[in-house]
């Protein structure tokens, strides 16, 4: 058998056509792509993509399962270590984790492990065949999940199959996290979601909504209430602003609240949902990381002629997933890079109408490894928009941490927690995700959930 | 879901529900807030807590009929549920025996002022208590006040009731008559702004409670940001209440206006436009 180069292409929507609607750019895999994408993985015998998979799913079973067309087995599979493939197989930046090992890539382009998984996750979504989970006998244990996102519903989903009894708190009133407020519809579609938590219901879990843990009951009057172990993955959700002047000026939005509104609560769909988002013509989006790159292409999708990134430090420094920047790229989305405001300004009346914006050199590599960049003195000029999205990342939420005594927490307020177990300095508290690492990726909150999940396991059963 | 155990009118546009909500009603204090979401379309509006029963697991709010949302919430019955109830939210007040306290109320702003005014009392402070509205017919919780307060004094902006005039006329004299220690002020923006700057030159410590546009309410989105002093703040996490001396109040109330237009659309693609012509 003669080795396959190159990736079968992923089919996507135009990108003329898709910056007017909110459907899902990248189409799947039709069966014969999925086949044919399948019949490239050489089945090799060291399995070196497993140990880039933060979740440890066995890829060449799987795949092996696509290649005999046994979707169901393909998906069970990856079910035994993954409770969210569907959103995985989109989400995940695989060049970076099991596809950055593929023997394939030595030679051409790795296996598409992660159009793969979709493929296999959305068969099984699309056909029903969802088998009704085995629910193992009770331990008689309760773990308390704060937060549920993809920390959370991981830790919680495999410590339902471990038998224990699970109550997930969520702030918001639907599950999901980032998945839900963050991550566009056009990249991962909200019933994907829906449907991947329904399943996480089924193995027993319970998820209470508009629980707000610090504010109802903190940490510590659950662990009173008779839960044996708490998990936080609280996530970061506190935005972080420049602090230049006329940050607050109206038209100047967190890339959470732009994202939230337009993913959480449908203002793309006003008035007919409710929440109203207020876009001009002209956006600037500051970052270059992956949120940035949904907030620019939401900002041409919501009816922007112009939609900027706008970054201090140059492409090759840029954050975000490669794909999403193509993507990105494709649509219309104008980089000015080296560039970054250090004032905004408003008309009398309040509302932004520019940015005074410098321009950067790169200097010598920083703490980060990445070239510094330099303000070239004088290079100052004007940039007309009239809406600002600051996309310069997140911290950790403070209300949980801030909440529970006994919790050492970093300088930038993140959660101290054992790498591979996420114990924390309290005892029978475990933590992981953002809240632990800081903004990081949907696959290592999960990573870091199930992690827990088997430290978690471990603690109850030695627990007297 | 959350169901509206009792509903009263108080004013044509003016309604106070009693909302079945356990867990929050467990932990609310004075000064706190909830956000509510009606139905799967709706929007997270935040309301101020106006009462809460920890026996009967309930926390009342009372709310002004001024868009889309609250005219929705507005044509709600006795027995109808709400799809989504959160809180408590933001920090309680900080209640102190200051020794005389002046408790400055606005419009719909004396719901959420009773039960700090009503804390502060239990708390050992002797309160004056200043309420006002633009007609007598707008005024709410006029004996509910009263019965928290050593002194009640009433302004209405067109003199069919007390004082004819502004809030701040009854507070000026008051604060030339006598020493305050503290005040608290709720109401419309203009007036917390007003009663500030009133109180300034007496250097009073003036606390106002922030009812910006949010969100989530827990600090994720940061749309309720006001400026407080040189710092930027979060009024669902940080506040709600903020010293009224150091907030940049034009800002604040520009910010408050952002939606101004949507909210105009909204309500006439609405079904709900307003009343109670959907019952």
């Amino acid at each position: 058998m003669s080795l396959v180069l190159e990736k079968t292409p992923m089919p996507s929507q135009d990108p003329k056509e898709r910056i007017k609607n909110f459907d899902e750019v990248a189409t799947g895999y039709t069966k014969e792509m999925a086949l044919k994408e399948a019949d490239r993985c050489i089945q090799c015998k060291k399995e070196p993509c497993r140990q880039g998979c933060p979740v440890e799913v066995d890829i060449p079973a799987f795949i092996a399962k696509i290649k005999e067309e046994d979707f169901e087995g393909a998906i069970k599979k990856i079910k035994e270590k993954n409770n969210l493939p569907a959103i995985c197989g989109r989400v995940c930046p695989q060049e970076n984790q099991c596809e950055k090992y593929c023997t394939l890539g030595k030679k051409g382009e790795p296996v598409g492990i992660g159009r793969l998984e979709r493929f296999v996750a959305d068969w099984q979504l699309e056909t029903g065949r969802i088998e009704e989970p085995q629910i193992p006998e009770s331990t008689g244990k309760k773990v308390a999940v704060v937060g549920a996102g993809p920390a959370g519903l991981t830790a919680a989903a495999d410590l339902a199959r471990m038998g224990h009894q699970v109550t997930v708190f969520e702030a918001l009133h639907v599950a999901g996290g980032v998945l839900m407020y963050g991550i566009p519809e056009f990249r991962l579609p909200k019933e994907i979601v829906q449907r991947e938590i329904d399943y996480i219901r089924k193995l027993g879990v319970d998820i209470q909504t508009n629980s707000v843990i610090g504010k109802i009951d903190t940490v510590d009057d659950l662990l009173e209430q008779g839960y044996d172990a708490v998990f936080i993955g609280t996530g970061a959700g506190l935005p972080y602003f420049m602090n230049i002047p006329g940050e607050n000026y109206n038209g100047v939005y967190s890339a959470n609240e732009f994202l939230t509104r337009t993913n959480l609560m449908k203002a793309y769909k006003f008035p007919e949902y409710i929440t109203p988002i207020k876009v001009g013509k002209r956006v600037a989006v500051i970052g270059a990381g992956n949120v940035a790159m949904d907030a620019a292409r939401t900002a041409l999708r919501l009816g922007a002629e112009e939609s900027y990134i706008v970054y201090r430090r140059a492409a090759e420094q840029m954050p975000a997933r490669k794909e999403e920047i193509e993507h990105a790229e494709e649509e219309g989305v104008q980089f000015k890079l080296l560039t970054s405001p250090i004032e905004i300004h408003g008309t009398e009346d309040g509302w932004v109408k520019g940015m005074t914006c410098i321009k950067y050199e790169l200097g010598e590599p920083d703490e980060s490894g990445r070239r510094r960049p330099i303000p070239i003195e004088g290079s100052e000029f004007f940039m007309e928009v009239d809406t600002i999205v600051m996309a310069i990342g997140q911290g950790p939420n403070p209300l949980v941490p801030s909440t529970t005594p006994g919790l050492e927490l970093k300088p930038k307020g993140t959660i101290v927690a054992e790498e591979g177990t996420g114990k924390t300095t309290k005892e029978g508290v475990f933590a992981g995700g953002d809240i632990v690492t800081g903004a990081a990726t949907v696959i290592l909150a999960m990573g870091a959930g199930k992690n827990a999940a088997k430290a978690i396991d471990e603690y109850l059963r030695n627990k007297k | 879901m959350y169901r509206i155990v009792a509903k009263k009118v108080l004013a044509p546009t003016i309604k106070l529900f009693e909302v079945k909500a356990p867990k929050v009603a467990a932990k609310a204090q004075a000064g706190q807030f909830i956000i509510l979401r009606v139905d799967e379309k709706g929007e997270r509006i935040p309301l101020t807590i106006a009462d809460f029963n920890r026996e009967a697991g309930t926390i009342t709010t009372i709310f002004q009929e001024v868009g889309y949302t609250t005219k929705q919430l507005g044509c709600l019955e006795e027995g109808d549920s709400i799809l989504d109830f959160v809180g408590p939210l933001g920090k309680p007040t900080e209640i102190e025996n200051y020794g005389r306290v002046v408790c400055v109320g606005g419009g719909v702003g004396i719901a959420p002022l009773y039960p700090i005014t009503r804390a502060l009392k239990e708390a050992g402070n002797e309160i004056i208590s200043i309420i006002g509205a633009r007609s007598k017919d707008l005024l709410i919780l006029e004996e509910e006040m009263e019965a928290v307060s050593d002194k009640l004094l009433v302004a209405t902006d067109d003199g069919s009731y007390g004082h004819k005039g502004f809030v701040t006329d009854l507070l000026k004299q008051v604060l030339d008559e006598q020493e305050v220690q503290h005040i608290w002020a709720i109401g419309p923006g203009i007036m917390m702004k007003v009663v500030s700057e009133t109180t300034r030159p007496y250097k009073v410590p003036t606390i106002v409670s922030m009812n910006p546009i949010m969100v989530d309410g827990t600090g994720m989105c940061g749309a309720c940001r006001v400026s407080v002093g040189d710092e930027t703040k979060f009024a669902c996490v940080d506040g709600p209440e903020f010293d009224g001396h150091l907030i940049d109040w034009d800002l604040a109330l520009r910010r408050m206006n952002i939606y101004k237009d949507e909210e105009k659309r909204a309500e006439a693609a609405g079904s709900c436009g307003g009343g109670c012509g959907c019952h």
